[in-house]
């Protein structure tokens, strides 16, 4: 691991745990509002100021980065499931349900991501609570951000059928989910983990965008889509620079998973 | 088979795989707005002034609409005929919206399309010819920047700037340019023919023209029918934080109302406008690749 790479980790990696540690250092938690100081400027009550309704933005920023770095991943892992399901298991089995496979992913990948992902966001109730929102937000994304790796995979699992190690084991007799289960998944695992990783940073940008659009995490729970919406109202860079502050934050979360992801894994 | 019979065999596969698709999705966004919560209601059956028969027959007129498949097959009929059905919240005919705001997206997208292919293929080209390292690594750090940033915020960025909204779209398509096309490059200058070109004193114009873009320009044209989709994909937050009366704005406009019917048929367009771009590509990068067949 070079060295970017290894900065990279310890920034990831204490931000989720900054964030994790969001009831210890924000004991007001994201919701309370400070009815003296609304939208006020940063001080040492409120590192980050508050908002319009006076919430503590530093709280709001912690509890949001909670939501967004950890639903992400869980999102992340309902997709590579699925896309292990779909797409290792059509190239396992070949011919028609490879072409099947291939065909409906195509269907998903022709679609623009943004336009599917609000399309089935509003087929479903809008008026939600909070945490069923949450809920809503990154199963929509884990469900619909397989499609892509189901075609990785589905070319790595076609390969591996024909490889010779998987003939010689189906020249000893062994077939169906055996030869899936003991061969076959366990040489997909370098590309199912690259999968993984390559969906977090992708489902963490989409949950920014369907929160700028209102179609996110709702109020009062924070998340980087609701935090990035407040910037809607944001007049100067020059007058209040710390409401980018979750913009920044989100941009060096994003380099850093980028360099996580070195070249071999993001081709794989 | 003869020649030129393959380019329109080609042609027919791909407007037979279109038109499957285009039913296909048709059919499964259909599929998911009947099973959609609240698709039975209609909110003028709140209106008290509607009597129990005025509900009834609101009622009747939506009875066609619960089996998916005579629902499909009446929008089907519908849509041959040129009625794609009417906007819930909008209360207009989808048709005439579509062509009212199409014309914006088109000219927004594509516009930030041709900026974002100028400035990421000038860079790409410049990077390879010149071989600077310095200059590699700020194009590498200017486009990892602008992929680290949502689409939406790129559009918030260019209100509060005041800048166009297909400045935006450039902004957020140039990254995915640039990354591929320079490691396309890179790739192809690396090929032991370009080396031998080199040795033999061959000018960098002249290797790029006759050696570089054959090998890398199939593969460009393919990527520019991909691009089509991000672009259209980018013009939702654009358009809808911009302000701009396009496809993108109508599709948020009619998720933020549920407006279903609506959003149906502005995924079939984009659908079909995307496949037809990648369509396009494909048939475009088998004719570089195969030249002699069409001579």
């Amino acid at each position: 691991m070079n060295a970017a790479r290894k900065l990279a980790c310890v920034v990831v990696l204490t931000v989720c745990a900054v964030s994790l540690a969001a009831n210890w250092l924000a004991p007001a938690g994201y919701a309370k509002q400070f009815r003296e100081a609304p939208s006020a400027p940063p001080s040492r009550q409120h590192l980050l100021g508050t908002d319009e309704v006076g919430r503590d933005r530093f709280a709001r920023i912690l509890y949001g980065t909670r939501i967004s770095l950890l639903l992400a991943p869980a999102a992340a892992l309902v997709s590579t499931v699925m896309a292990a399901l779909v797409g290792g298991l059509a190239g396992y089995l070949g011919g028609i349900w490879l072409r099947l496979a291939r065909g409906f992913t195509d269907l998903f990948l022709s679609l623009p991501w943004l336009f599917l992902l609000i399309a089935v966001r509003a087929l479903l109730p809008l008026n939600v609570s909070p945490l069923t929102s949450v809920l809503i937000t990154f199963l929509i994304l884990g469900l619909l951000g397989w499609a892509a790796s189901a075609r990785v995979l589905s070319t790595s699992a076609d390969d591996l059928r024909n490889s010779d190690f998987v003939l010689q084991a189906r020249a000893s007799g062994l077939h169906g989910p055996r030869l899936f289960l003991v061969h076959v998944l366990p040489n997909l695992k370098p590309v199912l983990y690259a999968q993984f990783w390559i969906s977090i940073p992708v489902f963490i940008l989409a949950e920014a965008n369907l929160g700028i659009l209102g179609l996110g995490v709702a109020e009062p729970l924070p998340s980087w889509g609701s935090l990035l919406r407040e910037l809607e109202d944001l007049i100067s860079f020059r007058e209040e620079p710390w409401r980018l502050v979750p913009l920044l934050l989100l941009a060096v979360v994003m380099t850093s998973f980028q360099l996580l992801l070195s070249n071999e894994e993001v081709s794989a | 088979m003869p020649r030129g019979k393959t380019l329109l065999w080609k042609i027919a596969r791909h407007l037979a795989a279109i038109v499957a698709l285009v039913l296909l999705g048709g059919l499964l966004s259909a599929t998911l707005v009947r099973m959609a919560p609240g698709f039975d209601a209609d909110e003028r059956e709140l209106d008290p002034s509607l009597n129990a028969e005025s509900v009834r027959a609101l009622r009747q007129s939506r009875a066609g609409e619960h089996n998916i498949f005579s629902f499909y097959a009446g929008y089907l009929r519908g849509a041959m005929h040129g009625d794609l059905g009417t906007s819930h919240a909008l209360g207009q005919p989808v048709q005439s919206l579509l062509r009212e705001r199409w014309p914006v997206t088109a000219r927004v997208a594509g516009v930030g399309l041709l900026l974002a292919w100028l400035l990421a293929s000038t860079l790409a080209f410049t990077a390879c010819l010149w071989r600077l390292p310095a200059y590699e690594t700020l194009g590498t750090a200017v486009s990892g920047a602008f992929l680290c940033i949502p689409a939406a915020v790129l559009a918030l960025l260019s209100v509060i700037l005041n800048a166009p909204g297909y400045l935006a779209i450039a902004l957020i398509v140039f990254p995915k340019i640039y990354r591929y096309s320079r490691n396309l490059l890179a790739k192809s200058y690396s090929l032991p023919h370009i080396t031998a070109a080199r040795a033999r004193g061959l000018g960098e114009a002249r290797i790029l023209a006759w050696h570089v873009l054959p090998v890398a320009g199939p593969q460009m044209i393919a990527l520019a029918g991909i691009t089509v989709s991000i672009a259209l994909g980018a013009s939702i937050p654009v358009e809808a934080l911009c302000g701009l009366p396009g496809i993108g704005q109508l599709a948020w406009q009619a998720a933020l109302s549920r407006d279903l019917p609506l959003l149906v048929n502005i995924m079939v367009l984009v659908t079909l406008v995307t496949l037809l771009a990648n369509s396009g590509a494909d048939v475009m990068t088998y004719m570089l690749k195969a030249p002699e067949e069409f001579a």
